[in-house]
């Protein structure tokens, strides 16, 4: 049979096909109908958390810092609950990373604050003795990209059904809607007012003008996806 | 014109032997930096605080990888297969003009590809995924390149003289499947410029922009299915392809046996592709993936050892042509650092281990050992061989070569070790208790002791990449020195041509 397959290339080309397609077919598809379920407390991102989700992914943070809390007592004694599948359920892309060379970030909106994050993004050092992370002074100037976020909630609205505007089930019993805009003056509205709130507790005075001009600095929209993820 | 010998044309290989070259020193001269960044973080700002955002560690990290993946590995596969192709199927490129169009075409967009790659990847235009960072336009172009690649390999295929196609071919159509098949699904994406807004505005947005089709837990599942497997078919596939063909070149011997070289073949095929489970143990993926994944990755040893065993007794015999020779050192090594890389693997990815290993710097480790002695020694001792029959010349200096094999080794070794030393460390401060039950360390105290592991790694690679300019020269030497006159033999059988 196979000296036979080496002389047909056509037949041979299938036959790799098969066998390397056969994996594929039993692992990954059963998954797709159970794990895109959304656990109860679990929200899509506002337009402002989405655009700075989108300045994560632009400056690789994934790259050092995972998003993942594996079940073990050392993670879960430093970093809190670990992962469920179904906390993941709006994550387009996921941010799971594959290196820890800083710590997990699964849950650092539960005990980072916006202070810390502003302090800690201008010189790492400072705040973290012995840090090798570098500075990422460039945010607080360059503005985030809020028309692009608002175009995926869009996307992932009418797509993937994500439910914005709509009320969404919290773990204390009451539900919480995430709004998104009808329109881009209405969502760049929505993403401001958010970041005023996140503004009015930062020092740099730079960014509180920019905020008070209407722009977002990147930093701003960095900050206020820090403070989601919990 | 029936009894001359056949004229090979190696016009296209010779471009993908320029772009190897190039692409190899992009690639590795950033790993360089990254690693010197690690240990010593002012140089993140090697070009100053103005381009901070440009020299930054996480926004040359992608670069890194896709330059040795897709710059200088798929360069590398390239470059062989338009010198390999031709002679194991008795048939030369100049037979048919529209072969030769195809592989001028598919040079000249790869890069385009390529300069499209670096300058998005720069401006931190990215999708995140791993060796996937590319966002749908580029996609695109990335799939017409490899579709004019799979023309490139059926037409030859289509008009062969030599009806059996070596073993070499087998592993090249692998490569061209397995990468279309992986790519495809792992890219599947929605330009977020389609939406409209409820008060009716379209094409919002930065335009190259896009949404994973799939979300959390699923998209991690794909993207590893494809991570894992972009190695397979990538790093292990293809340079297996180079092996099967150079080392009975160079050294004259035949593979040591057919059925051996079946049995890895088939069973790689199948058995790899299940192994990207291991990326997500003890994650929210399903448990019996994840025990699938673990399992199926010790299994994968045996087809790995099976490529790997028929190499170096295809030198029975004939073992002091390793002390004679630096390219079959090379080669040797190369099949050594293979075996030694696919049983490290397995051992990652049982799960025990893995609870310690995943996250740290083992796993880096593990991938350079794999790709600094595999895959590099593997594609220069390939380009090493191509360039006296390319270029009509003799290589340039045999010594420079030698003194070249022993730096990279020093190198290699020095990579792997520290990085292993460095992983197992952290990982034991991570999970580490006090007597009363609290964690023993702050997170911050187990990336300062890194700082000897990750400084001796960045020496090893500045070691590796200091023989890798070596190799540039020799071959440049080679190319520009005056042509020998004697021709080779061309017109014999398929395992002697």
């Amino acid at each position: 049979m196979f000296h036979w397959l080496e002389k047909h290339p056509f037949f041979f080309a299938v036959g790799v096909f098969v066998t390397i397609a056969f994996a594929g077919l039993i692992e990954i598809l059963p998954n797709f109908a159970e794990a895109s379920r959304p656990v109860i407390g679990t929200k899509p991102y506002s337009t402002l958390e989405l655009a700075g989700r989108h300045v994560y992914i632009k400056n690789s943070c994934n790259a050092c810092h995972s998003q993942l809390v594996r079940p073990f007592k050392s993670e879960t004694d430093r970093y809190g609950d670990y992962s469920l599948s179904g906390e993941y359920a709006y994550d387009r892309p996921f941010l799971w990373g594959s290196k820890r060379t800083g710590p997990d970030l699964m849950r650092v909106g539960n005990y980072r604050t916006t202070d810390w994050h502003e302090n800690h993004m201008k010189d790492p050092a400072s705040v973290v003795p012995g840090s090798i992370m570098p500075a990422y002074r460039w945010m607080f100037t360059n503005l985030a990209d809020v028309e692009t976020a608002y175009a995926e909630q869009l996307t992932v609205a009418q797509f993937f059904s994500v439910p914005y505007n709509k009320p969404v089930p919290m773990k204390d019993g009451s539900t919480a809607v995430v709004k998104m805009g009808s329109s881009l003056a209405d969502a760049q509205a929505l993403a401001l007012e958010e970041a005023k709130a996140i503004a009015a507790d930062m020092k740099d005075q730079d960014v509180k003008d920019a905020v008070a001009r209407g722009e977002i600095p990147e930093i701003v929209a960095l900050i206020a996806y820090m403070n989601s993820l919990k | 014109m029936e009894n001359r010998p056949l004229e090979y044309d190696y016009t296209v290989a010779k471009m993908f032997m320029f772009t190897t070259i190039v692409l190899g020193i992009v690639g590795m001269l950033i790993g360089v930096i990254l690693a010197f960044q690690l240990a010593f973080p002012s140089v993140n700002l090697i070009l100053g605080e103005g381009l901070a955002e440009y020299t930054n560690f996480s926004r040359l990290r992608p670069l890194h990888t896709d330059a040795v993946i897709f710059g200088f590995t798929l360069s590398g596969i390239f470059a062989t297969w338009y010198y390999v192709g031709q002679r194991v199927l008795k048939v030369s490129m100049a037979e048919s003009k529209l072969l030769m169009a195809l592989g001028k075409l598919h040079f000249w967009l790869y890069l385009v590809v390529v300069a499209a790659v670096v300058v998005s990847l720069f401006a931190g235009v990215t999708t995140s995924k791993e060796y996937a960072e590319f966002e749908w336009p580029i996609d695109i172009a990335v799939v017409v390149v490899w579709v004019i690649f799979g023309l490139s390999i059926f037409g030859l295929i289509g008009i062969r003289r030599e009806k059996s196609l070596y073993i070499s071919v087998w592993y090249y159509i692998a490569t061209f499947l397995g990468i279309a098949m992986l790519y495809l699904f792992n890219n599947m994406e929605i330009p977020t410029m389609l939406a409209a807004s409820p008060a009716g505005e379209t094409g919002l947005g930065a335009w190259y922009h896009s949404v994973s089709m799939y979300a959390g837990t699923n998209d991690a599942l794909v993207q590893w299915w494809y991570g894992h497997n972009a190695v397979a078919f990538g790093f292990t596939v293809p340079i297996v392809a180079m092996i099967y063909y150079f080392l009975p070149k160079e050294s004259g011997q035949a593979i040591y046996s057919y059925k051996l070289s079946l049995l890895s073949f088939w069973g790689l095929m199948f058995v790899y592709l299940w192994a990207g489970g291991h990326h997500l143990l003890y994650s929210t993926v399903p448990d019996w993936m994840q025990t699938m994944g673990s399992i199926f990755s010790v299994i994968l040893i045996l087809p790995s050892w099976g490529s790997a065993i028929n190499m170096l007794l295809t030198m029975k015999g004939e073992w002091q042509q390793v002390a004679a020779s630096p390219l079959i050192k090379f080669m040797v090594l190369g099949s050594t650092f293979y075996m030694f890389s696919t049983l490290e693997g397995p051992i990652q990815a049982i799960k025990s281990v893995n609870a310690i290993a995943h996250f740290t710097d083992w796993i880096v480790g593990h991938v350079h050992d794999g790709v600094l002695g595999w895959v590099g020694f593997m594609i220069m001792a390939a380009l090493y061989h191509m360039a006296p029959r390319v270029f009509k010349r003799e290589i340039y200096s045999k010594s420079l070569m030698a003194a070249q094999f022993w730096i990279q080794t020093l190198g290699v070794v020095l990579y792997f070790t520290s990085m292993w030393i460095a992983g197992i460390t952290q990982g034991m401060m991570w999970r580490a208790h006090d007597e009363f039950g609290n964690l023993a360390y702050s997170f911050v105290d187990t990336v300062t002791v890194l700082h000897p592991y990750y400084t001796i790694r960045g020496i090893g690679g500045l070691l590796y990449l200091i023989g890798f300019f070596m190799f540039a020269y020799n071959i440049y030497k080679t190319m520009s020195a005056r042509p020998v006159e004697e021709s080779e033999l061309q017109n014999a059988s398929p395992m002697g041509a």
